[in-house]
């Protein structure tokens, strides 16, 4: 299905967050995640389901002021 | 003694880890600067956050992470709870901005967001103005620590207006206060310290300097300087001249 990842349109096959994590390989990495502007902690991404249309966000650690 | 959230910090400076020209010049402006703590943030992932996450964490500082670049309450409280769980740590420094021009907070989303965010068990900074009315009910929605302005984010003009400034310091002693943002010298540094504010943060004003290892330097000297300074409690000033040489025993010449 088609999903946006970082604002970018993805093909996925994954069925949950945590999986599409896995298929993008982001699996090991410090990253936190958004679906649709909403927080999802990684302890409920294997629970997560995406749906066709959904924005996910993947966040990682950068420079800041 | 303040403290930030329990904790005291070795010094009063807290430095930024952006627009530096490399890894290595970031690291060498931190260990020349003494700085306590780092302000990070969270940016889609493009494949350097793993190095980067790597970096900090070497320098064995607090790490604080910030809500940049988000204009809406909604969209900071929800940056805030990735940074918690990214970062490990409650700490957030909170910005909620109000114009794209001057940087400056946006007061009601600011409030919105800290009480949101004090209820779920974070540690707030608030980056505010010296509004002293805003800076209480900020305090009323549980911020124990304050991060008033010095200026506009990268403006470098120091502090805008000390007169707000000090009246926010006296009106709440025992709040622990950072000027935050608009520094551009370390003269400016040790001024908000010499106030007696508890640290300053920057990062604009070292990452943009030509040897930013030596700013940093500068800046880690000048806010420990002005600490010391306000510790020792300062002399008044005043209008006329008083000798300091004694004039008892001058010759009749």
């Amino acid at each position: 299905m088609k999903i946006e990842v970082n604002g970018e349109a993805r093909e996925v096959n994954s069925a949950t967050v945590s999986d599409a994590l896995q298929e993008l390989g982001w699996a090991n990495a410090r990253v936190a995640t958004a679906l649709n502007g909403t927080f999802v902690p990684a302890a409920a991404r294997d629970d997560t389901p995406l749906t066709a249309g959904d924005r996910l966000e993947v966040l990682a650690p950068m420079q800041g002021g | 003694m303040r403290n930030f959230y329990g904790v005291t910090l070795d010094t009063p400076l807290m430095l930024g880890t952006a627009q530096y020209p490399s890894p290595a010049v970031l690291e060498a402006a931190f260990r020349g600067s003494n700085a306590s703590v780092a302000t990070v943030s969270l940016r889609r992932e493009g494949g350097q956050g793993q190095a980067f996450w790597d970096i900090i964490r070497g320098f064995g500082v607090h790490i604080l992470p910030n809500t940049a670049g988000c204009y809406s309450a909604r969209e900071a409280i929800t940056t805030a709870q990735m940074a918690r769980e990214v970062f490990e740590t409650n700490w957030i420094k909170l910005e909620v901005i109000g114009h794209s021009d001057t940087l400056q907070p946006d007061p009601f989303g600011l409030l919105e967001a800290t009480k949101t965010l004090a209820a779920d068990g974070f540690e707030v900074f608030p980056y505010t103005t010296e509004d002293q009315v805003l800076a209480a009910r900020l305090l009323d929605a549980g911020a124990r620590v304050l991060m008033p302005w010095g200026a506009p984010i990268g403006s470098g003009l120091g502090l805008n207006n000390r007169y707000g400034l000090k009246t926010l310091r006296a009106a709440f002693p025992d709040v622990a206060m950072v000027i935050d943002a608009g520094l551009g010298l370390p003269s400016h540094a040790a001024d908000a310290m010499e106030m007696g504010f508890d640290a300053v943060l920057l990062n604009t004003a070292v990452a943009q300097a030509g040897d930013p290892a030596a700013m940093a330097r500068a800046f880690g000297m000048a806010a420990q300087a002005g600490a010391l300074a306000h510790a020792a409690d300062p002399m008044g000033p005043r209008d006329m001249a008083a000798p300091s040489t004694p004039v008892l025993g001058k010759a009749w010449l």
